[in-house]
């Protein structure tokens, strides 16, 4: 390892400008001519729109129009589409509901956007979008699951009886069913997985432009992904073909998801910049954020497990409702299918799995993947069974977990996955150790002697990440392949510039990936740039999420690396009079082993492009390109135990201790690997004692603001300690997992096991308030 | 933000004289209520009269029984002041706890009791210290000056231009924060008079706002100790119920938060 290398803990490169305000986000970028966008929404979760008018509004000073729902429709602007299909038990495929860009006919939620005011200045198109008059005829609102599939319910789309978008299944209902009737214990469990805001710092936003010269279109946008934001757009909205629009994704203010899927408010930007012909930019504020960007979890869930006599697994069972609001958002569908059930053999040798996924419409925001996305949802049922087994069965959490615990690789299974390798004994060893589990016992008797009641608690996490193998998700219902590319321009200079189809908001590529190329050649990460987020210069990619950038993008960084090094190891062959076999690469020279004699990487590019002296029938340049697919999804895993102190007086609970022992596979910047552990792990207790969207009987958002939606702060969190432990990926060259979203897939559950352990009652939901741990200790 | 005319006020006298002159003035003060309610289009001023730099609203003076804070003066200043936090130090502690850094910087104590928001931290301390506020017309008691939810006794155009407290012979503050807003979810601010009376105030629980508890006074006036509260049972008839905390919890927090002023009068 060199000190850039692979390995080494270098600072950010991309930090400097963010924290000195040099960033550039889309807010920042001003075009000439530029108009701002304000969208008229409705007050209402369930309405019918009786006509809008626009007429007090256009008198207004600065207005330069007034577009609405019943006009987008009109210039056949397609629907929002749903990209992944999931089949119902009958073989019926999934029931959805048409969702314009803008309402004409009826709104769905509180804040959805039934017309658009396009005016020189913001405040003009503030001022008169509160003078555009909607009639609305209220009707009734199912503003949850349980109301939306009550009988009676108020029904949303015609398409979707009963509000049931799908009943969805997977794994063997008959194996189960024997399992259960042979156990010697059954343990049962109902959860409730609250709703989330995903609140990155940076609000959505995006500038359009039509040059009606060209007939092109540029975007600007907060997207994680801007060439599958270009895809769509181009395939499905009928905005332009792909050639005729640009889109950029600049510097991006944290996504956690939210920023995967193509909303309403850009298709309608690129839409009315043609129709005014001029650019036009809207950014949201942050009461738009929590009424429009899509929401995360929602679930409701039964689930029993049964064990042996000696406590083994024989089956698990899960019965899910998972709510997607008002519409199917862009992968809302595979959320609580693919991405969940699958995941709920855990750490464990389960012989027989069968779960059912009822996907619920009701009148609120769509949801869709947030930080983790179904698997936080299946670590959370299957480490809070865990515990409650070992309750009921009365046995160490610790131990039961053992008993279980899959030890032989590759494992196929019961729910599709091959976990392809771990060491599961290891992170829950070095997670016992770091957190003193011995001397539990004794500080928790020392607690109960000063008035507090103290609790550990544990979770085993896996997750699928590197999302990816497009033959497995395609034969799933996904309607893109997940792979990803890489360019590798080594300029005639000797500097490298690497384009990806990854994006960073948040997440350091520019740094690991630089770090990636640096080690293999043995230069300088200041001599590597990383290029992303414009579909005009990067070929083609399919974006950041699901923790996939390192082991899907860096390894297409790696492949494509790899020809690079070949064809220049033939030129320094030729030039050096060697064999290409006897070429070796250190510190940026071109060597033959056993030699002095070597050339440096400036001077083979200067070769390559010169091309006066290249081997006969080799091309000029030194570039190349490569796309990369794998074979299977990674496995990151974990112990996660935390410990923490809950004050009887107040419900309040505080962190002891917090241990995290990951398996991401190989580390490229363990600085960088940690940050995002602790954002996940924020993330994660966030859930578990703060965060939750509320809606009242009306569907109004209840938390719609920070006042009452309860963001994690610094004070709120422990100091974590980080352990590792490396079971290297097969899967990809690099060996590594993925590591962004560990933290908000395996907290919760620890959690929440650690407060009921020491409540001493298992009742207890998400958010674990004060007000609810008192009540749960007080009855 | 709706357009608004403002104004930066020279003296008390001028600040009244440019309220009347607008259609539907408001002071400013610290801003920390009014501005971002402003920013929101919740409220549109036809003029902002600001106070916050008129220099006969900014200080603090300590005699032997009081302590005295201008209107304008800033939670910071109370919560960084010797003196005070030698005459009353549960006041500056009050202060200290209030939002966060850079509400304390700009919030101040007269804007805060003029709002009379029902989880504000100020409006506890007045009423149980018995305190006094001045305006530019008259003194109110603080038993007259609280009346419900961001209802005071002001008239139209009224400037709090001081506040003061009589030094308690002990006093303590102890509040649990509300989870998202960190206003208080409860906060009870107990004092036992020179006189040796007892008086507790409540804030956050309530509906009508900042209340008196007088099962809690009178278990006090006794017993000034903790372990005296052990027993008392407060009513949750009136208390706010919300996603955050129900009455019954609120009505729970208001005995164990009085039990740790007590502790933390001494």
């Amino acid at each position: 390892m060199g000190v850039e290398g692979i390995g080494a803990n270098v600072k950010r490169k991309e930090d400097k400008r963010f924290i000195t305000g040099k960033g550039r986000y889309v807010d920042d970028i001003k075009l000439q001519g530029m108009t701002f966008a304000q969208f008229v929404r409705s007050p209402h979760a369930h309405a019918r729109v009786k006509g809008i008018d626009s007429s007090a509004a256009l008198k207004m000073p600065g207005v330069v129009a007034v577009l609405t729902g019943q006009q987008i429709v009109d210039d056949q602007v397609g629907n929002l589409i749903c990209g992944w299909a999931i089949h119902s038990k009958d073989g019926t495929p999934m029931k959805m509901g048409a969702w314009p860009a803008m309402a004409p006919e009826t709104v769905r939620f509180v804040g959805q956007a039934v017309a658009v005011v396009i005016a020189e200045t913001r405040n003009q198109a503030r001022d008169a979008a509160e003078a555009v008059a909607v009639d609305y005829e209220e009707l009734p609102a199912a503003p949850n699951i349980r109301a939306a599939i009550a009988s009676g319910a108020p029904q949303l789309h015609p398409e979707a009886p009963g509000n049931i978008v799908y009943d969805w299944e997977l794994g063997d209902k008959a194996a189960t069913d024997d399992a259960f009737a042979k156990a010697a214990n059954v343990v049962s469990l109902e959860l409730t997985n609250n709703r989330l805001v995903p609140n990155a710092m940076e609000p959505r936003a995006a500038i359009a432009s039509y040059d009606d010269a060209e007939d092109h279109f540029t975007l600007y946008t907060t997207s994680q992904n801007p060439h599958v934001a270009r895809l769509v757009l181009s395939a499905f909205y009928n905005i332009a073909p792909e050639n005729k629009l640009r889109v950029i994704a600049p510097d991006v203010g944290g996504g956690f998801g939210s920023k995967i899927f193509i909303y309403p408010e850009e298709m309608v930007a690129l839409w009315a910049s043609r129709k005014v012909n001029r650019p036009v930019k809207w950014t949201g504020d942050r009461t738009e954020a929590f009424l429009t960007d899509a929401h995360g979890r929602d679930h409701l869930t039964k689930a029993e497990m049964a064990f042996d006599k000696d406590n083994r697994i024989l089956g698990l069972r899960v019965s899910t409702h998972a709510n997607f609001g008002a519409y199917m958002s862009l992968f809302s569908s595979s959320v609580p299918t693919y991405l969940y059930a699958t995941l709920l053999s855990g750490q464990y040798n389960i012989p027989a799995i069968y779960a059912e996924v009822m996907g619920v419409y009701t009148n609120t925001t769509p949801v869709d993947a947030y930080r983790g996305a179904g698997r936080p949802e299946a670590s959370y049922v299957v480490e809070r069974m865990m515990e409650t087994a070992a309750r009921q069965l009365n046995v160490d959490p610790a131990e039961l977990r053992k008993t279980n615990f899959i030890t032989q690789f590759p494992h196929q299974t019961p729910v599709i996955m091959a976990y392809d390798t771990g060491d599961f004994h290891a992170s829950l060893d070095a997670a016992l150790k770091s957190i003193d589990y011995a001397g539990f016992p004794a500080r928790q008797a020392k607690a109960k002697s000063e008035g507090k009641l103290r609790g550990i608690g544990f979770s085993c996490y896996i997750e699928a990440c590197g999302i990816a193998p497009s033959k497995a998700v395609g034969s799933l219902g996904a309607g893109v392949g997940l792979w990803e590319s890489a360019e590798v321009r080594v300029n005639p200079v000797g500097t490298i510039e690497i384009l990806t189809g990854s994006h960073s908001h948040g997440q350091g590529h520019e740094t690991t990936f630089s770090q990636l190329v640096a080690d293999r050649l043995g230069i300088s990460i200041d001599q590597v740039s990383i290029i992303h987020g414009d579909t005009d210069k990067v070929q083609f990619g399919m974006g950041t999420y699901g923790s996939r950038s390192l082991a899907v993008g860096g390894s297409a960084i790696v492949k494509a690396m790899e020809k690079v090094e070949a064809k220049a190891k033939k030129i320094a062959a030729h030039a050096l009079e060697a064999s290409e076999n006897d070429i070796v690469i250190e510190n940026g020279e071109f060597k033959v082993t056993g030699t002095d004699k070597s050339l440096a990487l400036p001077m083979v590019a200067l070769a390559a492009y010169t091309a006066h002296n290249l081997p006969d029938g080799m091309e000029p340049g030194l570039k190349e390109s490569a796309f990369y697919d794998p074979s299977n999804f990674t496995f990151p895993a974990g112990t996660y135990i935390c410990e923490v102190e809950v004050d009887p007086g107040t419900g309040k609970t505080s962190f002891v201790n917090f241990v995290a022992a990951d398996d991401f596979g190989r580390l490229i910047n363990p600085m960088i690997v940690e940050g995002q552990v602790h954002g996940g792990l924020t993330q994660g207790i966030g859930q578990a004692l703060l965060e939750g969207a509320v809606y009242d009987d009306s569907g109004q958002l209840v938390t719609a603001s920070f006042m009452d939606y309860a963001m994690p702060r610094a004070d709120d969190v422990p100091s974590y300690q980080l352990q590792h432990t490396t079971t290297l990926c097969p899967g990809n060259p690099l060996g590594v997992k993925g590591c962004g979203e560990a933290g908000a897939i395996g907290a919760s559950a620890a959690v929440i096991n650690a407060i009921t352990n020491a409540i001493g009652t298992n009742k207890l939901e998400m958010p674990a308030t004060p007000d609810r741990v008192w009540h749960a200790i007080h009855g | 933000m709706y357009q608004t005319n403002y104004h930066r006020a020279s003296s008390v006298d001028d600040a009244a004289a440019q309220f009347a002159k607008g259609t539907e003035s408001k002071y400013l003060a610290g801003g920390q209520t009014l501005l971002p309610v402003m920013k929101q289009r919740l409220a549109a001023p036809s003029d902002v009269i600001d106070l916050a730099r008129i220099p006969a609203l900014i200080g603090i003076e300590v005699s032997g029984d009081a302590v005295t804070v201008k209107a304008a003066t800033t939670h910071y200043d109370v919560a960084g002041s010797a003196d005070v936090a030698r005459a009353i130090p549960a006041l500056a502690n009050l202060a200290g706890m209030i939002g966060d850094p850079a509400v304390r910087y700009c919030g101040t104590i007269g804007g805060s009791l003029a709002n009379n928001d029902p989880a504000a931290d100020y409006p506890a301390a007045v009423l149980a210290l018995g305190a006094t506020v001045k305006t530019n017309k008259r003194t109110i008691a603080a038993d007259d000056f609280f009346q419900g939810l961001f209802s005071t006794a002001l008239e139209d155009g009224e400037i709090i231009t001081a506040v003061s407290f009589p030094v308690a012979a002990k006093a303590g503050y102890a509040k649990m924060r509300h989870p998202a807003s960190r206003f208080a979810l409860t906060g009870v601010f107990v004092a036992q008079a020179k006189s040796g009376e007892v008086r507790v105030a409540a804030t956050g629980a309530s509906q009508d706002g900042v209340m008196r508890v007088p099962a809690i006074e009178q278990a006090l006036k006794g017993n000034w100790s903790a372990a005296a509260l052990d027993g008392v049972k407060v009513s949750a008839d009136g208390l706010m119920s919300d996603i955050h905390g129900t009455a019954d919890y609120r009505a729970n927090l208001v005995k164990v938060m009085a039990q740790r002023a007590v502790a933390d009068a001494g």
